[in-house]
């Protein structure tokens, strides 16, 4: 009783489907990784009436964007691309806290670095209902790149690496993470939006 | 028929492609992993801004997305052109984002709540008002951390 082999199933079309598979998942597949700026809302008001707290004029930097895209900033109009120099130079101030254009100094106590002055920088900004969201974000952008670029010197100086860097090192390491808490110490990110106003309507 | 003739024994023997298969279906498998089907299909236009400063956004499952842009050209007649918010499928307004927020929240982990971002994929050419409305709802719903969705680019022109 010798049993016949069952004939072999001819898998030459196999490449066939799996090619028309691999071909319809490659035109269905989105790359796409999402970026973008990450913000924090401040908390609903508790008390709608409430004024809010005073801040000294020398302490905020303010910057105020039109419904035609215009920066006014400080009083004087100015470009996006000059918005980044002019809010570096406002928060990092002046070392001394002696000049009365310039943010005041508050002791606050630092991590690594001990007590310190810091500045008591404030970025207030304010937009029109009708500024286009691309010059909204630009702004953002800008001011949020002021920051970051302050805060890589001063991690250069005193810490001898980058912010970049040092937030790499955060994750392992205990050291490089309260130097990461110390740059953000010394110079917070403070950028208060103000309700938009409705003019040039 | 004499051009068409056999080869001669002593060729170069046909190289085998018995492996072709498995080589694509590797292919296949690293893109059938690899794929997020999108999840909605978009009624508004929406062409991101790019930035500088730009973050990844992780944890793709903790993030939820609201449009905001003109309809698209099909619908356009229906709707209009002016910048419309868009949540999950369907058309909203700024009043239904207190609803969507607390629905976001109740298909996630109670422990996780507190992570969510809320993605603004917001068309460039929108104005800020709108986009202040949905913002001062998210504020109303307690839904603090949000992402302004961007491009990255090198540089920022005026």
């Amino acid at each position: 009783m010798a049993r016949r082999n069952a004939p072999e199933i001819n898998a030459g079309s196999m490449a066939d489907i799996a090619f028309l598979l691999l071909i319809f998942f490659l035109v269905t597949t989105t790359m796409d990784v999402d970026t973008g700026l990450t913000r924090k809302l401040p908390p609903p008001l508790e008390d709608p009436t409430m004024d809010p707290p005073e801040v000294k004029q020398r302490n905020v930097f303010q910057v105020l964007v039109n419904a035609n895209d215009e920066l006014l900033v400080e009083g004087e109009p100015m470009l996006v691309s000059n918005l980044r120099e002019e809010a570096k130079k406002f928060i990092i101030g002046d070392p001394t806290f002696s000049d009365p254009e310039m943010p005041e100094g508050k002791m606050t106590e630092v991590p690594v670095l001990g007590n310190r002055m810091v500045s008591k920088q404030i970025i207030s900004l304010q937009n029109d209902r009708g500024t286009s969201y691309e010059m909204y974000i630009k702004v953002q952008n800008e001011l949020a790149g002021a920051y970051s670029e302050v805060r890589d010197e001063f991690a250069q100086k005193e810490f001898g690496k980058p912010m970049i860097r040092l937030e790499k090192e955060a994750e392992s390491s205990k050291k490089a993470e309260m130097q990461v808490d110390a740059v953000k110490a010394v110079y917070p990110q403070r950028i208060s939006e103000a309700e938009p106003k409705n003019v040039g309507e | 028929m004499s051009k068409f003739k056999k080869k001669k024994d002593g060729g170069q023997p046909a190289i085998s492609t018995a492996s072709l298969p498995d080589i694509v279906f590797m292919l296949l498998f690293f893109f059938m992993v690899t794929t997020v089907m999108r999840e909605v299909t978009l009624k508004v236009k929406v062409v991101t801004p790019k930035a500088t400063e730009v973050n990844k956004l992780e944890r793709k499952s903790l993030v939820s997305y609201i449009y905001i842009g003109e309809p698209v050209d099909r619908l356009q007649g229906q709707f209009g052109t002016a910048p419309r918010i868009q949540l999950n499928d369907a058309f909203a307004t700024k009043n239904d984002i207190f609803q969507f927020v607390e629905a976001e929240r109740e298909e996630t982990n109670p422990a996780e709540v507190p992570l969510m971002t809320f993605s603004l994929k917001v068309d460039k050419d929108a104005e800020m008002g709108i986009v202040t409305d949905v913002k001062q709802e998210l504020r109303k719903a307690n839904a603090l951390k949000i992402n302004y969705s961007t491009g990255k680019t090198d540089k920022i022109v005026d």
